[in-house]
């Protein structure tokens, strides 16, 4: 994906931080008649409250005119309410286009203090529906896992 | 009067137009209340009904409709068109924040005597032709006459000043509060939660203001819209407390229409001695 260079770089400037460590996404193959491509959103909050900090948002960038794609972000509501919002689409590193069904990696920001945080994904379809997919995340990375059941597949953050 | 007969009086005070319906709620509402993307349009019809949403009735005039954007400067609404049962127009959102729509209405009307016979002044009727219901078959009642027309021998005047509001809250990108800094006059909402950011199964606090100090006691009618799709109103009342902040339960997403009440000595309009106050709004509660 095209932010990966970006964060391998940042992750190198910062030394031996304690981060690395992935999430995988999984965008799961539904069987209906009229499919588009889902916005995802990913986010972590701190586990005690505080600023949410997005990792990536795939959403229809290059889709202008008097309907573009950020005209859709909203329907990520919960990623809208808890700081996507506040962001100017697009953003470097951390949007990019939407993706087809399958599993995809998304290394971590390299600079992420130790603790405990929650990850949470949302996906949102058009004609579709959508889904909130949340687990707890500690950083340094342990693995975790969790799944949806209908917007989205296996949500998996490890070391490596 | 029971509750319902003076929340009905209160929503008949909130159109002074004589062609509007009276005992009937006041509503706008908006296609969506939360917008990402730059310029977009918010579509929002408006309508005078007693079920909510439900257009069915009257339309809401669109001449008093004003619009004002996150910056407090005032916005043009696009593409106003008045239907048989409700009025619908456009604003273009074309600046980050949160706006506001809404309608603002004073009116004094009210009673005296004059030579022992009982005079209307003020709203529906004045100046129309004389007559209607209450009198002897046949009998012909006098038309209310305006305020500044009360003769100097009158007796018994009892004036009462109507003082409405009915507004709405979109916004684009980040909530803003600009278009709450509130004028002093009347009541009015000063939010603590923003109204563009209610969840389901969350608790809103909003507080009123009436002549912008926090008012206690004032009375708060929330319904759910939907109303054909269930058989009871559900309406809930709430009150505001000393610090004139009231904490709506809000267990459902969906839209609700707001209404605060309150009644009290201090009107603005000369020789009238009650004002009675109103505020409506409609709000989306979104799930988490």
């Amino acid at each position: 994906m095209r932010s990966t260079p970006f964060f391998l770089l940042s992750g190198l400037i910062a030394g031996p931080a304690v981060a690395g460590g992935t999430i995988s996404v999984t965008v799961p193959q539904l069987g209906v008649a009229e499919y588009h491509k889902p916005y995802v959103a990913a986010w972590l909050e701190p586990a005690g409250g505080g600023a949410a900090r997005t990792l990536f948002v795939w959403y229809d960038v290059k889709k202008a005119g008097n309907e573009p794609g950020t005209k859709w972000l909203s329907e990520m509501r919960a990623w809208w309410r808890k700081g996507g919002r506040g962001l100017a689409m697009p953003a470097d590193g951390i949007s990019g286009a939407t993706r087809a069904p399958g599993t995809y990696t998304i290394p971590l920001p390299a600079d992420l203090k130790p603790g405990a945080y929650v990850l949470n994904v949302e996906a949102a379809r058009e004609t579709g529906g959508r889904e909130l997919v949340t687990t707890p995340l500690s950083i340094p990375v342990r693995f975790a896992r969790a799944a949806g059941k209908t917007e989205l597949g296996a949500v998996i953050a490890s070391a490596k | 009067m029971t509750s319902i007969a003076a929340r009905l009086l209160t929503a008949a005070a909130l159109f002074s137009l004589p062609a509007s319906a009276y005992a009937h709620r006041g509503w706008f509402l908006p296609s969506a209340t939360v917008f990402s993307g730059t310029d977009s349009y918010v579509t929002v019809d408006a309508a005078i009904s007693n079920d909510l949403f439900f257009a069915d009735h009257q339309p809401m005039r669109l001449e008093q409709v004003r619009a004002w954007a996150p910056d407090g400067s005032e916005a043009t609404i696009e593409n106003g068109a008045t239907g048989r049962y409700r009025s619908t127009f456009d604003l273009k959102l074309d600046k980050p924040g949160t706006w506001k729509i809404g309608t603002q209405s004073s009116n004094v009307s009210g009673t005296f005597k004059l030579n022992g016979e009982e005079r209307r002044v003020g709203g529906r009727g004045m100046g129309g032709a004389p007559g209607g219901p209450g009198g002897p078959v046949g009998a012909q009642r006098p038309p209310a006459v305006a305020v500044a027309d009360i003769p100097p021998d009158a007796t018994d005047v009892k004036l009462t000043e109507a003082v409405m509001r009915n507004e709405i809250f979109v916004t684009a990108g980040a909530p803003t509060d600009r278009v709450f800094k509130p004028t002093g006059k009347g009541l009015e909402l000063a939010p603590v939660t923003h109204p563009d950011e209610l969840v389901a199964g969350e608790t809103a606090s909003f507080r009123f203001l009436v002549d912008g100090k926090p008012a206690a006691g004032v009375k708060v009618t929330v319904i759910p819209g939907g109303k054909r799709y269930r058989n009871g109103e559900d309406a809930r009342d709430f009150a505001t407390g000393p610090d004139g902040v009231v904490k709506l339960s809000l267990p459902a997403a969906g839209m609700y229409w707001v209404n605060a009440s309150l009644t009290d000595d201090k009107p603005s309009a000369p020789r009238a001695t009650q004002r009675r106050m109103g505020y409506t709004t409609t709000v989306e509660v979104l799930l988490p």
